[in-house]
């Protein structure tokens, strides 16, 4: 079986990181979208912010973990697929959220 | 009383069917009653297993109108309101005929989840002072009372999805064990039950609470261990 104590602890501690972070979220797109959404907006408000590339970056981070190890125990549930290759693909699709992720950070506040 | 019960009971193994029976309805009658009054009158060959018939031993749990139940402590009058009775083996284990479930696999997990005392103490030491109302001895008090029916195991959908799981008896047992004080294996019973086939596997559904006879609440034991595993990590003794 896929899993043990520390995926338990590090998918627990990236949801209480990501339940603020998510609210944070939602309520800045409620306030972005206020008088249209455009582009220019968006970037004049992200790029070169360090507070914002620290926030997404976290956001990143957190969500890449908690989505690959709660994929691992979902498709573990589900399916037959368990073990090595079911943790090594979730290492892989942990680390394409960690990359997308950050690509897309960097290009909003770069 | 001259109303009759329209009984079906299950017949066979895993591959089976439901076979139908007229059973005369009496006051104060239990569901095991029934299903030993088709065995002594209609069908000499029907499988079941019971002993005790006060709600002590825990043998003869089967599943009643869809849901798992001990028989022996199930009124008809409260199970069956209308007179209609379908008695099937308990779910989630291997079926060996008719009614009686093969239990190996279920106490197999009591040993996976070290579900047994470890003392430190021999004969020669002092027997160990276990206050009454220390937090730790009523915290035992709440999963202590288990009597192995296997009621909570068949109600457990994710004993259903994953063989593997421990499940809410064995999880349970364990968590009464961690809280004994004279107990000494806490952490070698934390490292057997913190997997992901242990304690992290349960949904928190709490279909073994609703269900459990002597109305335990092993979801609340499984975070118990939870919990605790939590800790554990954080000290490094995971």
């Amino acid at each position: 079986m896929a899993g043990g104590p520390r995926l338990y602890v590090a998918q627990r501690l990236s949801a209480l990181v990501l339940a603020p972070l998510v609210l944070v979220h939602l309520a800045l797109i409620l306030y972005a979208v206020q008088d249209g959404l455009s582009a220019e907006e968006i970037l004049a408000r992200t790029r070169g912010s360090l507070f914002w590339m620290l926030f997404y970056g976290l956001f990143v981070l957190a969500a890449a973990l908690h989505a690959s190890i709660g994929l691992r125990n979902i498709v573990a549930e589900l399916t037959p697929w368990r073990g090595r290759s079911l943790g090594l693909a979730m290492h892989l699709f942990g680390l394409l959220l960690l990359l997308l992720g950050f690509r897309a950070v960097a290009a909003v506040t770069l | 009383m001259a109303e009759t019960l329209s009984v079906s009971i299950w017949r066979g193994g895993a591959e089976g069917a439901f076979r139908a029976y007229q059973v005369p309805h009496r006051a104060s009658q239990t569901v095991l009653d029934v299903v030993t009054w088709v065995q002594r009158n209609l069908e000499p060959t029907l499988s079941y297993r019971f002993a005790c018939r006060v709600g002590m031993c825990g043998s003869c749990a089967m599943t009643v109108n869809g849901r798992p139940r001990w028989t022996c402590r199930s009124h008809v009058s409260a199970v069956a309101p209308d007179l209609r009775l379908e008695i099937a083996p308990l779910r989630n284990l291997p079926v060996i005929k008719d009614l009686a479930c093969d239990m190996t696999g279920f106490f197999e997990k009591w040993q996976r989840a070290e579900g047994r005392f470890k003392g430190g103490l021999s004969r020669r030491d002092p027997v160990e002072r276990i206050l009454p109302d220390a937090p730790q001895r009523r915290a035992a008090d709440a999963a202590i009372q288990c009597i192995n029916c296997g009621v909570c195991n068949a109600a457990c959908d994710v004993v259903a999805w994953n063989p593997d799981y421990l499940g809410p008896a064995a999880l349970n047992r364990a968590w009464s064990l961690q809280n004994d004080g004279r107990d000494r294996a806490r952490v070698e019973r934390l490292r057997a039950v913190a997997t992901a086939a242990g304690c992290h596997a349960c949904h928190s559904q709490q279909g073994c609470a609703l269900h459990c006879p002597k109305h335990l609440n092993p979801t609340a034991s499984i975070a118990g261990l939870k919990a605790a595993s939590f800790k554990a990590v954080f000290k490094g003794e995971l």
